[in-house]
Order: C-alpha cells, then structure tokens, then sequence
C-alpha cells in the first residue's frame, strides 16, 4: 500500500509495519533463527576475507576448521579454551542474571591468580606442598571475592552505577599485576619466570585436563544452584523487578553482595587454574579479554549454563579458526578480530528476531 | 625562571597536549551516554578514527606525489573528515544494533572495540608508515609559530597555551560547544530527556530514535577523532596499538567529569599529566604502574562519592544502559 493512498483513506499517515513483542516462541524455531543468523554471518565472513585478503571461500572454511581440529594438540588446545572461557562465564553469570551487569570479570580472575602467583613466590619451597595449595586456593578465591564484593557493597548501597565501577576494577587490577611483577623481578625484565615445581598437580600428562575437569564439575553446580536453590530463586526475582522482591520480604541488598561474592569466587577459582594449572607465572595478559568474552558468552547463552557449554564452544573456536586463517595468510591477527566481530554482530542482532515480531499493518488496521 | 619553573611549564604544556585526545573521546562518549546508551565500542572507534586518518592521508599524499608537495590544509582537512566519518560508520553499526534491533549494548560495544581493532590493523598494514608520518608536521604546526616570535609567544604563556597544534585547540572548541547545546539549548534539553526517560520524552513528542541515531553517531565521530589526535600529534606520527588504552580512559573521564563536556577539558589535563607522569622519571621511587593506576582509582573515588552524595544533577543517565522499546511499559 502506498502513503499516497492511505492520507486519502485516513488523513494520517500509517507505518507499513510495527514491532511488537513476542509473548513466547518455540524453542526451536528459537534456535532455527540463531543458525541462520550464523550461517548468515559465516558467509558474510568468507565474502569479507575474500575481498581483505584474497581468500576463496573453501579455502576459508578448511583454513577454520583445520585451526581448531587439525591436529589432536588443537583439539586439546580447543577444549582447554573451551573450558577457561565457560569458568569465567559461570562466574559472571549469576550476577547478570540479577542484573547487575558485573564487567570486571576480567580483574577479578587476574587478582585471583596474582594471589595464586603470590602464594608460589613466597611460600613455594617454605610450606608443605599441599598445605600450599591449599594456601593457594584459599588466597585466589578471597582476592575474586574482595575484587567483587567492592562494587557490589557500593552497589547495595549507595546504588554506585555497577557497569562503570567493576570496568575500572579491571584496570586497577592490571596495573597492580604490572606493579607486582616489577616488585618481585629485580631485573627488570618484567617477566616472571614460571614456577612450576608448585604448580597443581597434573592429571596424565597433560596440564589441561584437570582444568577442563573441575570447570566441568562447576558448570553443573552452578546450573543446579541457579535452577533448583532458594539463592537462584532470589537472585532471578531481584533480577525481574527489584520491587517485586521487596514486597515478597528478599533482602536486595544482602542478595546482591551474596551474588557478587560467589562471582568473584568463581573467578578467583578461574585465575587460579589458570596460574598454578597452566601457565604457572603470571603477567597482565593472562586472562588475555577472556573476561570480556565471557560476557557474551553468558548472554548469548541465556545465562542457562547449559547453553553457555555451547556458546563458549563457539567463541573458542571461532578464536582458534580465526588465528589460524591469520596464519596461513599472513594477516597480523587483523582477520580474526573483524570475522569473530562479524559473526558476534550478527548472533547478537538476530536475539532481536526471537524477542520481537514484526506485524505488517493494512488498511490502518493491524494485520497478523 | 627558575629551572623548577621551567620544568613545571614544560610538564603543563605536555599535559595539555597528551589530556586531549583523552578530552575527544570524553566528549564523544558524554553525547552518546546523555542517549542513554553506553557505548564500550569507543576504544575501537578511536582506532579506526585514528587508521582512517592515517589512510586519508596516505591516499592524498599518493595523489599529490608526496607529503611534502601537498597542500597543509587540504591534507589536514581530508584526514580530520576521514576520521570523522570512519568513527560516524562505527557508531551507525551500533546505534543500527542497540537502537534499531535493541540489542545488548554492553555486548555490542565490546563487539565494537574488537572489530575496531581488526579494521585499523588491516587498515595501517596496507599503507606505508612513511606514507603518513612526514605529515606529522602539519599537525604540530603551532599557533606560536603561525603568531611569529613576540614578547607574548615567548614567555610562559605562550610555551602554555600557544604552542600546539591545531588539533588540540579543536578538542576544547568541541568540548565547549558540547557543553553548550547539552545546557543551554532547546535540542540539548530534549537529547537529556531521552536520556533520563525516554518514555516521557516520548510522549512529549521528541523522535527517540532520531535523538539517539544522531547523538550516538556525532559522539562517535568525535571520539574517533581523538584516535588521530593521539597519533600525528601526541605521538607524532608514530603508529602504536595503544589506541585503545586511551579510548578506556575516555570512558573512565566520562565519569570524572559528571557527563559535563567543559569540566572534561580541565579533566583531560589531569589524565594526560598522570599519562605524562607515568612515562617519565620525573616522580622517583614511584613505580610507573602506580602513576597508570592512579586515574583509574580517582575515578573509581569520584563514581562513589556522586553516588553517596546522591545530587540529582551529578548522576548518569537514568536510563543508561537500558534500550528502549516504546510498547514495553
């Protein structure tokens, strides 16, 4: 129908559609939406890398799934990043699911494992080996904990906008890590040498498995804690209407430190694995945007953690696909960072096609 | 002058210099989160602004056959519109996402900075450094300098306030007139209705959309500036992936400042003289991580005290963050 018609029916100009929010939609034409937004992006991607860089289709796609499943170490290396990836996102979480938007994951993991590195350097070779880690566990899970429980106090409180704070939380944080390297290396090579004579114990011969382990036992506790206890409950009620859980008699206040400091926990747990499991020193870059990513994680998985298995799955190997296509084409990592941009835009975009409907309207009247 | 005298001017005038690509970014992001949107993209926006300039100027200097042969002003004017339009596409891929498709915007903006990043890598591998750095120059072109040698542009003043480059005088004139419209104008007014409750704003007839596409795009734009600002003037040319601490510093500005663009230009030689600071000797004993914490820690300081305070015209967007849908009540 064109306007011309409808001033003269009507007088007032009519939208040729609206946008109405879905009440419910199947699930899986929930999840039909979501692959073609991937499929979509996939080949957005291929056509970008073609025009960048010269790359052909095929050529692209083999170069991806070599990167993640070529050989059995990139398997590994795949699972591994699969692993350290959901652990932050299981940290977050919770507290996005009260909305309370917790983007200091990043710091938080970082302090737990600078606590973990601090435990090695000064009681490594001093206590019984597992007095320390038990030392070591104990440190990195208090220093997540009081990383996080700062902005949430503020939060409770004062009702200190949480985004802002927790973001400068991460950066205090690398610096202190910079800080404390140079403290403790007087060379000034700023680099910590590795200490692995008290790194966690490995399980065969591989430093990756028990990562991938305890990160597996978490994912279940969290989904169970989340979906079956009297604190998910809370926390999701606090996350819908604030008001709502006053009036039922939830302490908002007490709930939103609870959350905070088991989302700190979660990530001190993630920097200690990630320091006395794998790399068994430390630097600024050992969360490496992990905490960043996990924030998408969690959101493209609903906050469902079992979901978040296979968000994470994605992310990880779009980022091993797409570091190897920068090395088979020589690209400075430029590639990867705009294909894994791309398709995050068009995942996040279609979440809008799952929310809301559009209605085309006719005649001025609203059609189905 | 006394040499403590001399030293302390020459730390002030470096402070000046280095604070305003941080007062760019702090500008741009105040527009955009005044829409009620947090835009975390900035740190990615800076660097395409700052690749796009790079490239403009390269391609113009092809053109031209060399810098050198080439026209100041038009070069200059090519690479401050490239910027300015590379940072106006990054902010339409998100305003097209947060405010079209409502998305995320914490999600989307950290997409941002990623993509940024990868764009301006691929963007400054295909050029030449000595392509663009000879026009470092134009850039720090000084007024003294364009004034000529007098009594005035001699002393201290002069050394202060007159020995900069085009871009940094460019900044405060923004910054300035950003403080103006969001205070004293009747577009201003609605641009902090939409942020504080776009429902009202709404009702009261005020196209939300509009007023969040544009402001969003224009603070993009801005800030995309300060990426070239930070690269031809305060590093003269030299490209470093640095970009992005200053875009997460401009953020954290944002807040220093209480969303108030003019407080932002005094802010922005605070950062830039910690920025300062921290690379130099000049404080001894004191480890260079510590003077690089230290703006992040008084912002962090000046977040909680505005929110214990509690004063109504000190606190961000009511509705920053929030994406809004005009049937959801």
């Amino acid at each position: 129908m064109s306007d011309t018609t409808a001033l003269k029916k009507s007088e007032t100009r009519e939208p040729l559609f609206h946008i109405a929010k879905r009440a419910d939609i199947v699930w899986w034409k929930a999840w039909l939406i979501r692959l073609a937004a991937l499929a979509a992006s996939l080949i957005v991607c291929a056509a970008l890398a073609r025009a960048l860089g010269g790359i052909a289709p095929l050529a692209f796609f083999r170069s991806m799934i070599s990167g993640a499943f070529g050989t059995k170490r990139r398997i590994w290396k795949l699972f591994y990043e699969l692993a350290i990836l959901l652990s932050i996102s299981l940290a977050v979480t919770p507290a996005f699911k009260m909305r309370f938007w917790n983007i200091g994951a990043e710091g938080q993991a970082l302090i737990g494992g600078l606590a973990t590195a601090a435990c090695m350097y000064y009681f490594g070779g001093k206590i019984p080996t597992p007095l320390l880690f038990v030392v070591m566990i104990a440190a990195s899970i208090l220093a997540g904990m009081i990383w996080a429980v700062i902005p949430a106090v503020f939060k409770a409180f004062w009702n200190t906008n949480e985004t802002l704070f927790t973001l400068m939380m991460n950066y205090v944080a690398i610096q202190l890590v910079t800080f404390m390297i140079n403290f403790w290396v007087t060379s000034g090579s700023g680099t910590l040498p590795p200490m692995s004579e008290y790194a966690l114990p490995t399980i065969g011969s591989n430093a990756w498995i028990l990562n991938i382990i305890v990160i597996a036992v978490l994912t279940v506790a969290v989904y169970i804690y989340l979906r079956f206890s009297k604190h998910g409950y809370e926390l999701s009620v606090v996350g819908e209407s604030e008001n709502t859980a006053l009036y039922v008699g939830i302490n908002v206040k007490k709930v939103i430190i609870r959350t905070m400091l088991l989302s700190g926990a979660l990530c001190g747990v993630t920097g200690l694995l990630l320091v006395g499991g794998t790399d068994h020193t430390i630097s600024a870059s050992t969360v490496g945007g992990r905490g960043f990513t996990a924030i998408m994680v969690s959101w493209l998985g609903r906050f469902n953690p079992i979901f978040m298995v296979l968000t994470s799955f994605l992310l990880a190997f779009l980022g091993a696909g797409a570091n190897q296509i920068s090395n088979d084409y020589k690209m400075n990592g430029s590639i990867s960072d705009i294909i894994t941009a791309v398709i995050l835009f068009f995942v996040i975009g279609c979440e809008f096609f799952i929310q809301y409907r559009i209605v085309l309207c006719k005649n001025g009247k609203e059609g189905k | 002058m006394s040499a403590f005298f001399t030293q302390l001017i020459s730390i002030l005038t470096r402070s000046i210099a280095n604070g305003m690509p941080f007062l760019y970014g702090s500008t741009g992001e105040t527009l955009t989160e005044k829409t009620g949107h947090l835009n975390l993209g900035i740190p990615g926006i800076m660097c395409v602004g700052a690749s796009s300039g790079c490239i403009a100027i390269a391609i113009y200097g092809r053109a031209a056959g060399g810098i050198d042969a080439s026209n100041p002003f038009l070069c200059l004017l090519l690479a401050v519109l490239a910027s300015f339009v590379g940072g106006i596409l990054m902010g339409l891929i998100y305003c097209f996402l947060t405010v079209t498709l409502r998305s995320n915007q914490n999600v989307t903006g950290l997409a941002l900075t990623t993509l940024g990043t990868g764009v301006s890598t691929y963007m400054i591998s295909k050029v030449q450094n000595a392509e663009f750095v000879p026009a470092n120059k134009f850039f720090t072109y000084s007024l003294r300098s364009a004034l000529g040698e007098n009594a005035v542009t001699d002393s201290w003043f002069g050394e202060l306030f007159l020995s900069h480059g085009f871009m940094i005088y460019l900044a405060v004139i923004i910054a300035l007139i950003a403080a103006w419209v969001l205070k004293k104008t009747r577009v201003g007014l609605n641009l902090r209705a939409v942020g504080e409750n776009p429902a009202t704003a709404d009702a009261a007839g005020v196209n939300v959309s509009r007023y969040k596409y544009f402001f969003t795009c224009l603070g993009s734009g801005i800030a995309a500036l300060g990426g070239l600002c930070y690269i031809m003037d305060n590093l003269n040319g030299n490209w470093e992936y640095s970009i992005a601490e200053i875009g997460w510093l401009s953020i954290a500005l944002v807040i220093f400042t209480l969303w108030r663009p003019n407080l932002g230009i005094l802010g922005s030689v605070v950062f830039g003289g910690l920025r300062i600071l921290g690379n130099s000797n000049f404080i001894r004993g004191v480890d260079k991580s510590v003077m690089q914490m230290l703006p992040y820690l008084v912002t962090i300081l000046v977040l909680v005290i505005v929110s214990m305070r509690n004063r109504k015209e000190n606190q961000p967007p009511a509705h920053l963050g929030q994406n809004y849908f005009r049937e959801e009540r």
